[in-house]
């Protein structure tokens, strides 16, 4: 049976660290700041929660110093687009590079390795009823954003802040706050969707682990037009596309081909519903 | 005096010189001295042990970063060159195998089979664009990554050298091979690509496509105006784009070794500081060109740095972004990269 409980429960699995991501990518982008650099900010939770959980022997401070550490790598977003009105495009990509470089130096200078860091005393999260704690939180967050972005102060002011900042800075609400309160957040979630990708999904470093999956998260964020249960969809999709590919992997398909469906099928969900968006008539004489 | 004030001044000049200071830190922090590493960088790259190396690796980064600078002159992110690059490379090897035309001949169609491979490729991302509306730099991105599993599977599976357990094709032909300079790893398609840079200097500088592109790059509204299409601009630049980047694919594989070797194209990350030089340089010609030969020389002398000083090569991927990061935070660049960007400029 291809279709089981089993292909659910890792797909369901598969898509924490997109959907963490993912929430902090929505909630930039209700800000008004496009946010690429997701797959840098993941990268560097999954090396600190790694370096933090061995030096410490605590899976849980792990969690706490990727948190912290992506948050304030964050901060280059913040302070480079938002007080500098860098270009955000720009600068996402620098960090995604950035964070490549500076985790593969630190796992030679730190570790000594080149690679991967692997080592069986290396303590992961927990596991309960299947899935980590982390997993847990994804989905509760799913819901506090929800109802953050509809019905708290918040999330209201946030969302005006990205739709008409000049009406809310009339208003009194401050652009720049909401943003970097945004940008923070998308941090701290980032963090702990690198947490668990290196230490709940599997318990190691590997140099460029996030292999796109931040971009994939980027992607979920345009899919779901940045709504929380949009985003939670979106992710699904690739969670089922990564299941399905090692489900295929085990009867006998190359490797090759699962490593690219969760691509495949991002790009094919991409184009069917933009498709499907552009066929509604324009309301405005759009210009571009 | 003005003028050595003003390139003072000037943020890339601050940027890099930023990133040099950042770099120096890290040393310090790792114990090495940075003037000795520094050294070791210019002269392990630039000596005469490594600049056959720095023109190898300058080969491909030049290449891709003229790739990428030509649609970021007019303001589009082509984030695909990975997957362009593999899949000019992967053609290039199986016309090399199976043409049966005289070598020469057969070094010609491969190169230009590469190229075609690579701009069909990137004109799909175009497309997406175009006519789907999703925005150019996910949709090369996102269409990258199939392409390059694809070259991995043709390079373990169907075109793998029998015997062999690395994950690569079977040596080309003899004769089947870009010539070389002396008894160096510098190919001929050195000059290919610094030819390609010399047009690229050209059309900037003295036609009116240029022109252009340049125009549409700083105001797209205004240059649409002027009666300047974008989605054939799009994707005519798209296709050049992939062309070239699949053109260093090619002459990636018609060098030493002389086959399409899994990962070593993607490996070493050329597309991504090839983009870095573009971004550093604002796809301007010569500052692409002085970027990428910049890179390649950290790049290469990295590996030096690392013998001498055993600090890891990985300090000059940081040196690049870092210099990246402050451009950035400093220079706006037109905002046409998302569909819905004009908005957030206006916004912060």
């Amino acid at each position: 049976m291809f279709l089981d409980s089993d292909l659910l429960m890792s797909a369901l699995r598969a898509l924490t660290p997109i959907l963490l991501a993912a929430l902090g990518g929505a909630l930039c982008e209700r800000a008004g700041v496009f946010n690429i650099g997701l797959e840098g900010m993941m990268l560097m939770g999954c090396f600190t929660s790694v370096a933090t959980s061995w030096f410490t022997g605590s899976p849980w401070l792990g969690v706490l110093a990727a948190a912290l550490a992506a948050a304030a790598y964050s901060l280059i977003l913040a302070v480079g687009a938002v007080t500098l009105r860098g270009d955000a495009v720009v600068l996402g990509i620098a960090m995604n590079l950035l964070a490549v470089g500076l985790t593969s130096f630190l796992l030679r200078t730190v570790f000594g390795v080149q690679g991967t860091f692997d080592d069986p005393s290396l303590a992961g999260l927990p596991l309960i009823g299947g899935f980590t704690p982390l997993a847990y939180l994804s989905w509760a967050a799913v819901a506090v954003a929800a109802l953050l972005l509809s019905r708290h102060v918040w999330g209201l002011r946030l969302r005006g802040v990205g739709e008409a900042p000049d009406a809310a800075a009339t208003l009194g609400v401050s652009p720049a706050k909401y943003q970097y309160g945004a940008i923070l957040l998308s941090g701290v979630l980032c963090g702990l969707a690198g947490a668990q990708l290196a230490l709940g999904n599997v318990t190691l470093f590997t140099e460029n682990m996030t292999a796109g999956r931040g971009w994939i998260a980027v992607v979920a964020v345009m899919l779901g037009r940045a709504a929380p249960l949009g985003v939670l969809l979106a992710a699904l999709l690739f969670g089922l596309a990564e299941a399905a590919g090692f489900r295929l992997q085990g009867l006998g398909l190359p490797q090759q081909a699962t490593d690219a469906a969760p691509y495949v099928v991002t790009l094919g969900a991409l184009f069917l519903t933009t498709a499907r968006r552009r066929r509604r008539p324009r309301t405005t004489g759009a210009v571009q | 005096m003005t003028r050595i004030s003003g390139a003072l001044r000037s943020p890339l000049t601050f940027s890099v010189l930023a990133g040099l200071v950042i770099g120096a830190l890290f040393l310090l922090g790792t114990g090495a001295d940075p003037v000795t590493a520094y050294e070791a960088v210019v002269t392990g790259a630039l000596g005469a042990d490594g600049i056959g190396s720095t023109l190898t690796t300058g080969t491909s980064v030049l290449g891709l970063a003229l790739a990428l600078a030509i649609p970021l002159r007019a303001g589009l992110i082509n984030l695909g060159g990975d997957g362009q690059m593999v899949l000019g490379g992967i053609t290039a090897a199986v016309t090399g195998l199976y043409s049966p035309l005289p070598a020469p001949l057969t070094v010609a169609l491969a190169l230009l089979a590469g190229l075609a491979a690579g701009a069909g490729y990137a004109v799909l991302a175009a497309l997406c664009e175009n006519h789907l509306g999703v925005p150019l730099l996910v949709s090369s991105l996102l269409l990258s990554y199939p392409a390059v599993s694809l070259a991995s599977y043709l390079a373990r599976y169907p075109l793998k050298e029998p015997g062999s357990s690395l994950p690569q094709t079977r040596a080309l032909p003899d004769g089947v091979a870009l010539p070389a300079f002396g008894d160096s790893t510098v190919t001929l398609g050195l000059v290919l690509v610094a030819l390609a840079a010399a047009a690229y200097w050209f059309t900037d500088k003295r036609t009116a496509v240029g022109y252009e592109i340049r125009m549409t790059g700083l105001n797209p509204r205004f240059s649409a105006y002027a009666g300047v299409e974008r989605r054939g601009l799009t994707l005519k630049l798209m296709a050049l784009s992939g062309g070239l980047a699949g053109l260093v694919g090619a002459i990636g594989v018609l060098s030493f070794p002389y086959r399409f070797v899994d990962g070593s194209l993607t490996a070493p990350g050329y597309t991504w500081t090839g983009l870095t030089a573009a971004l550093l340089a604002a796809a301007a010609p010569l500052g692409t060109v002085v970027a990428a030969l910049f890179f390649a020389v950290l790049q290469v002398g990295g590996l030096a740095m690392e013998r001498t000083t055993e600090v890891p090569r990985e300090l000059t991927q940081v040196l690049q972004a870092i210099v990246i990061v402050f451009l950035a935070a400093r220079l706006r660049f037109p905002s046409r990269w998302f569909g819905r960007r004009t908005r957030e400029s206006e916004a912060v």
